[in-house]
């Protein structure tokens, strides 16, 4: 690629203005989702472009990104898609959480709690919440039309039922300021509770289904549950072999063939962060 | 000792390196250039134009270079480089009456105007190895006479003269634009054909055939299948008129099939259609299937479940570009989420004493 023969952040203006409309259009109607004429972008379908769309359409000169995939700065595809915008854009980048006033991420959300200015821009491969109860668009668009929820709650109430607990783990449904059920993306339910309320714009891009959906800052977020089943906020429960953080969503690792295994922060800059101001957990060299 | 694993920059870098190597292949044997993937691996180019949507057997070959000969990540290439190009405008409808045919036959009718012309055609080629072409072989020269110009009529008109054809639906709206808009449903048949020109060869295949064998089974006969290069008109409003810029090879099918009559319509032959870029005579005649049975509703037939027929299953798994992007994504780092259906198998595992049968059998 010779990155001068590109626009801006590789987007011409016109598909950014059309971008653009339609994340004006998601913020006005927080968590409705607003069809726009995705483009093919030279990363795969499913691989982040309708994140990368949105976040092309949302990026001046003077930001600063970050980008995250399972929480870490330094996945393949975080590399890749943080390698397009400085080649494309040439925008600073960073992996500090609080210095990044563009977040681009694939199912995690920064443990350190975003602050006003910040954008977040989730990559979303199926936006619809009903899809898999009702695999036909004509027929989920209705649903959300007339707020016919109820097949979502049958099928949670099923699980109980079943299994004595809503077993959806992450991708966790929500409702949007008492209207739209939402999608949050594959994110962990863990980080379900940080959607609402949040300081941060938060930005929704599924380039695939050519859908973009957005929460504003401040908007209340609920996951769906019952009174008497009421949601929870899950994660192993343990602590972060590296920093100790007892408050951080986990991967698990395996280290031997013997069974052997820890658990470490999946957000690894706020991890690292933690190990410089001198947190140490048990497997910490 | 687990450290949190670094250098993904590297890593990608190096298998960058390493794939150019292994598409150069063995230094000792030639390279190939791009011409001769354009003029000697045309029907790969003409596929990868067409299911890229961008009418440049250059590029294409340049772009089947660059994949290693994968076709879909030629077409991706393609695609992703199409999406840039900005868009001057639309040209007019072209033509296909007016087709310099290299290929034209009918399988309705054994003679009529026009004539029946095979063109280069393995149909009738027997489909042995032949080794003349790995000892390096050189073609003779096929023979060749003049042949008389004029527009070669399309064979559904005279089945049309005598009212025995649905009269093909005349519009002037301008079609929407699948590239520009997303595709929203229910879609009407310009925007279904959109999507089934730039479909997967493939999967376009597969569904005309469960056609005919019985899901959603309309009798199709190919009326007619013509091959050939037809001028592209393109009004420049600064002139006032339409001047052509340029030729398109494409190929077109029209099906002739059976139709009984249903509430709204009288029983008469109804039509497919199948319009592509290039040579590609297997996708044409695969379209022209699938859009008839698309056309369910309009004909007023009855909705019987098959794939073929419904528009949605259709037009949202047809396009390649986006099938494989979705599939291939799985290989991602699904650690997050994967950890999180971890604890919820081990609690409701745990629940159901299952873990407790575990740790007695050790």
């Amino acid at each position: 690629m010779t990155d001068q023969s590109y626009n801006f952040a590789y987007l011409d203006e016109q598909t950014k203005r059309m971008i653009r409309r339609a994340i004006l259009k998601g913020l006005a109607i927080p968590g409705y989702q607003v069809p726009f004429a995705s483009r093919e972008m030279p990363m795969p379908y499913g691989w982040g472009t309708g994140g990368v769309q949105v976040s092309a359409a949302v990026l001046t000169p003077e930001d600063c990104f970050k980008v995250i995939d399972q929480g870490a700065d330094d996945t393949t595809n975080a590399v890749s898609i943080r390698t397009f915008f400085e080649r494309t854009a040439r925008v600073e980048t960073t992996t500090a959480t609080a210095e990044a006033s563009v977040i681009q991420t694939r199912h995690r959300i920064p443990e350190e709690p975003l602050s006003k200015g910040q954008i977040v821009v989730y990559q979303v491969p199926i936006p619809e919440p009903l899809r898999f109860l009702e695999p036909r668009e004509s027929e989920t668009r209705k649903m959300h039309s007339l707020e016919e929820y109820g097949l979502m709650h049958v099928k949670l109430y099923e699980d109980i039922s079943r299994h004595g607990h809503i077993a959806t783990s992450y991708a966790y449904p929500v409702r949007v300021e008492g209207r739209y059920v939402m999608d949050p993306s594959p994110i962990p339910k863990f980080d379900n509770p940080k959607l609402g309320d949040m300081a941060a714009i938060q930005l929704f891009g599924a380039g695939r289904e050519q859908r973009i959906y957005a929460l504003p800052p401040y908007t209340q977020v609920v996951s769906l549950d019952f009174e008497d089943h009421p949601f929870e906020a899950s994660k192993a429960a343990h602590c972060c072999g590296l920093c100790g953080a007892q408050d951080s969503y986990l991967d698990e690792v395996i280290i031997d063939d013997a069974g052997g295994r820890m658990f470490v922060c999946s957000d690894t800059d706020y991890c690292e962060a933690r190990r410089a101001a001198g947190h140490k957990g048990k497997d910490a060299a | 000792m687990y450290v949190a694993v670094k250098g993904g920059e590297r890593a990608i870098e190096n298998a960058h390196s390493w794939l150019a190597e292994e598409r150069r292949g063995d230094r000792d044997v030639a390279e190939l250039s791009v011409a001769q993937i354009r003029e000697q691996l045309s029907l790969a180019v003409n596929r990868v134009m067409a299911e890229g949507s961008l009418y440049d057997p250059d590029l294409a070959a340049l772009a089947i270079k660059q994949a290693r000969g994968d076709l879909i990540e030629a077409i991706f290439l393609i695609r992703a480089y199409r999406t840039t190009l900005p868009r001057f405008g639309v040209s007019e409808p072209v033509d296909t009456g007016a087709m310099a045919c290299d290929r034209r036959i009918s399988a309705t009718f054994k003679d009529l105007p026009g004539g029946q012309v095979l063109g280069p055609t393995f149909d009738y080629t027997h489909r042995l190895l032949d080794f003349k072409l790995a000892a390096d072989g050189e073609v003779p020269e096929a023979p060749s006479q003049p042949t008389e110009p004029g527009d070669v009529p399309h064979v559904t008109d005279f089945l049309n003269r005598e009212g025995l054809i649905e009269e093909a639906p005349h519009d002037d709206t301008p079609p929407p634009d699948l590239t520009r808009e997303p595709l929203e449903m229910p879609a009407e048949r310009a925007l279904r054909l959109q999507a089934l020109t730039r479909s997967d060869e493939g999967f376009t295949l597969g569904l005309a055939y469960s056609t005919q064998r019985g899901y959603a089974r309309n009798h199709a006969f190919v009326g007619e299948l013509r091959i050939g290069s037809v001028p592209v008109e393109m009004d420049i409003p600064e002139l006032g008129f339409a001047v052509e810029i340029g030729e398109v090879v494409l190929t077109e099918c029209e099906t002739i099939n059976q139709f009984k009559g249903s509430k709204t319509e009288p029983p008469q032959f109804t039509r497919g259609y199948g319009l592509v870029f290039g040579q590609t005579e297997r996708k044409a005649i695969s379209m022209a299937l699938v859009d008839r049975a698309l056309r369910w509703e309009e004909l007023g037939e009855d909705f019987e479940g098959a794939p073929a027929q419904d528009a949605e299953f259709v037009l949202y798994h047809a396009d390649n570009i986006q099938a494989t992007g979705f599939l291939e994504h799985i290989k991602l780092p699904h650690y997050v989420d994967f950890q999180s259906e971890l604890e919820l198998v081990r609690k409701l595992r745990h629940e159901a004493g299952a873990d407790q049968v575990q740790e007695a059998a050790e």
